[in-house]
């Protein structure tokens, strides 16, 4: 090789590696993968998860939000005042704010959002955050005026979720499939069935995010999951389905895992109004056959907390009661044989496909065939799942994690699908609703939990944990889930 | 006797002996959960080594090889009961309306791609290892009912056949005491390989969750509970794939041998 070329092929590589470098230094584009995906795009009108996984945030912002420490920050309102008989909130709108399509983002906008919301006709799948607004009114472009009929202390929480996000009257038609938002990013492109793409909003109002463009895909099996992420086709995996693999993502340089917890309550629920699930002697033997412990070790590989009533142990008004129920299988066994089913009896049990429900129910049925109860498993897709058991409550028990955030007032709806009726419960949340000190709420909530659990309306497993799985150098991802939500605007790489 | 047929002969019984044992004695209550112990590589306690739950993985395939072979036998069981008489009334009928009837309903079944029809029938009745019977065994009938038309065609232009209807024997009789003896070699072969077929889509159905339920044990659902756990513990995939491949080879390899055992005139080539 002479001095001549040897010099050009020095300065070529010098260059394809400034080229290289300077791409992997810029990175601004990242690749999340979610287990599902969204049915649309309009998170006032669903209550799919993998919606706000999409767009909380990112698209649509509310007037206030979450952080990903479960706190309530300002959003698009930059600040409000409440009135002494806490009945009035006014909030104060952020100047210059504009949607996607150009149109301005003011007070009527927040109208139409809170209204549209709340009406009678509306879609929204949690009516009962704006159950307390009595009337909403405009009093200049940047100043709204909600008023309550009752105080609600937890107004501010309710106008964080994806389902209170403000939204256009001029872009409303079709948000289903284009969503304008105020948010850092814009809705790109959606490829039904494999991705969707968010590009940066030059025009956001807020902080300028580090990203350029992110890719959500979707990724249900678990096993593609793994060879997904093992081949560096994805740079986050926001859930990742299978907790056995985690050992192997630590050990990897290549990666980090981030172990934090959900809203997920996962419940053995029980139809309350089916024979022999009626008599609570039986929902009380069913909770002492279970070892809790096993189950999470088995199906979740150690990942989880368990619970004794339906309330996520990182919420301040937990109270621990799985003592309530602790694993005793002779009790469970002599309290069947009380209740007058000494041989045990046979029933059916519902499994969705997510692991922590299947593996678990296999546990599970095990577990009560101990104390002499049949559990025949029935494996079902999501949507047997939806019409026959959550709407057609032809079930006798099933195992499904509830994921919405303070959900406990579910118990206060007999028609609700494991049909625990009880005029204590349902008069108990009334009060608690009406209630705004922040330690009569605390004490109020503790015995609502106290409530159900000693009616043992359901079997409390654990707290799903959500099991994050990302390149080594993302930074800025939620470890907890408050909500279901990939705040891109916090999202960055660190090479 | 081929070396094929006594390689065969042996894989075979060797899974039956699995099976047939399984209902008196496992090493371990194969539903018996133990979660301390989970995810155990071969060792001395579990020969086979431990599932993600704990469970003893020989117990659990010598159960799983009962569930194979029952379903597997059933379904062939429905096939040559309900094949093989149809068969032979398609031949003893030959160019009648009947025969056309049974071949085209025949070609109808056989039109359909198998394994997609067992899932949807057990998709729609509900899974479970009945309905997996039904399924693949519905699939055996038109293999059976051709096999035996195939065969008793010629049977019936043969001189003994002609003997037998001057002496004044019905087309049923004849069918039975003269036709159904001299196919049944034929039958015993196909049998053995319909079997193993059997166990193929049993396995396939359980891998995709419509098989045998849980906690029975079944072979394609240790398959794919496996799936994810490939990396860490192999054994969990290889010991159920090795046993489809022990039971699947063994049963062709005495299917082939048996037909060449069987076969007079591959006998008289032999002596």
């Amino acid at each position: 090789m002479t001095k001549q070329t040897f010099r050009s092929f020095a300065s070529v590589l010098a260059v394809s590696a400034s080229l290289f470098g300077t791409q992997v230094f810029a990175k601004s584009d990242i690749t999340i993968a979610l287990q599902l995906e969204p049915p649309h795009l309009d998170p006032t009108s669903a209550a799919a998860q993998a919606i706000d996984s999409v767009v909380y945030t990112n698209i649509f912002e509310g007037l206030t939000r979450f952080m990903g420490d479960g706190s309530v920050v300002p959003g698009l309102a930059e600040g409000w005042e409440i009135s002494d008989d806490g009945k009035v909130y006014t909030f104060k709108l952020h100047d210059g704010v504009t949607f996607h399509d150009g149109t301005t983002m003011d007070a009527e906008d927040v109208k139409f959002s809170l209204d549209r919301a709340r009406s009678e006709d509306s879609a929204n799948a949690q009516k009962a955050l704006f159950a307390g607004i009595e009337n909403i009114e405009v009093v200049d472009p940047l100043t709204v005026k909600v008023t309550l009929s009752e105080p609600n202390g937890n107004f501010l929480f309710n106008l964080a979720w994806g389902d209170a996000v403000i939204v256009a009257p001029e872009s409303i038609e079709g948000i289903k499939t284009n969503p304008v938002g105020t948010g850092a990013f814009t809705f790109g492109e959606w490829v039904q069935g494999d991705s969707i793409t968010l590009n940066r909003n030059p025009e956001y109002w807020g902080d300028r995010p580090a990203l350029e463009t992110a890719t959500f895909k979707f990724i249900s099996d678990p096993t593609a999951a793994f060879a997904a992420m093992m081949a560096e086709d994805i740079d986050v995996f926001d859930n990742f389905p299978a907790p056995e693999n985690l050992p192997q993502f630590e050990a990897d340089p290549r990666f980090q895992v981030l172990v934090g917890s959900t809203e997920g309550e996962t419940i053995l629920s029980t139809n309350n109004k089916m024979p022999p699930f009626d008599d609570i002697q039986v929902r009380q033997a069913l909770a002492h056959a279970i070892d809790r412990q096993a189950i999470i070790d088995g199906a979740m590989f150690g990942y989880g907390t368990p619970i004794g009533t339906h309330f996520a142990p990182h919420n301040p008004a937990y109270v621990d009661l799985t003592g309530n129920s602790a694993y005793d299988p002779q009790k469970a066994a002599k309290m069947l044989a009380d209740a007058g089913y000494a041989d045990g009896f046979e029933t059916t049990l519902h499994l969705p496909p997510p692991s922590y429900a299947r593996r678990g129910g296999e546990i599970v049925a095990a577990q009560l065939a101990e104390v002499g109860i049949t559990a025949n498993i029935v494996n079902v897709e999501w949507a047997q799942w939806l019409e026959s058991v959550f709407k057609g409550k032809d079930f006798g028990l099933t195992i499904v994690s509830h994921t919405e955030p303070m959900d406990i007032g579910i118990y206060a709806r007999p028609d609700y699908y494991f049909q625990y009726d009880s005029t204590d419960f349902q008069a108990l949340m009334d009060t608690l609703n009406s209630t705004t000190d922040p330690e009569e709420r605390t004490r109020l909530l503790g015995e609502a939990q106290r409530l159900i659990a000693d009616d043992y309306v359901n079997g409390y497993l654990f707290q799903l944990a959500k099991l994050g799985v990302a390149k080594a150098g993302v930074r800025g991802l939620w470890e907890n889930a408050p909500t279901a939500a990939i705040d891109l605007t916090q999202i960055s790489w660190s090479e | 006797m081929s070396r094929s047929l006594i390689l065969g002969a042996c894989l075979s019984s060797l899974v039956l002996l699995a099976a047939a044992v399984s209902f008196v004695w496992t090493p371990y209550d194969y539903t018996a959960l133990n979660i301390p112990d989970k995810l155990q590589p071969p060792n001395a306690q579990h020969w086979f080594g431990t599932d993600h739950f704990g469970r003893d993985m020989f117990s659990m395939i010598m159960v799983g090889a009962r569930t194979s072979i029952a379903v597997a036998l059933v379904a062939v069981g429905i096939g040559m009961a309900l094949g093989v008489p149809l068969g032979l009334t398609a031949a003893a009928r030959k160019g009648s309306a009947l025969d056309e009837l049974i071949m085209r309903g025949n070609d109808l079944v056989f039109a359909f791609p198998s394994l997609v029809i067992a899932i949807l029938i057990t998709a729609v009745f509900g899974a479970g290892a009945i309905n997996a019977i039904i399924a693949i065994g519905i699939f055996n009938i038109p293999v059976f009912a051709r096999i035996t038309r195939g065969a008793a065609l010629s049977l019936w232009e043969r001189e003994f056949i002609l003997a037998a209807r001057v002496s004044g024997k019905g087309a049923a009789r004849i069918s039975a005491e003269h036709i159904l003896p001299n196919v049944a070699n034929l039958l015993i072969v196909q049998g053995t390989i319909q079997f193993s077929l059997g166990i193929l889509a049993e396995a396939g159905l359980s891998y995709v969750g419509l098989g045998a339920q849980p906690p029975t044990p079944s072979w394609g659902r240790m398959l794919a509970d496996a799936q994810t756990m490939v990396s860490f513990a192999p054994h969990l995939a290889l010991i159920p794939g090795l046993a489809i491949i022990v039971t699947v080879l063994g049963l062709n390899l005495l299917g082939d041998g048996l037909r060449d055992w069987l076969d007079p005139r591959i006998r008289v080539a032999r002596t």
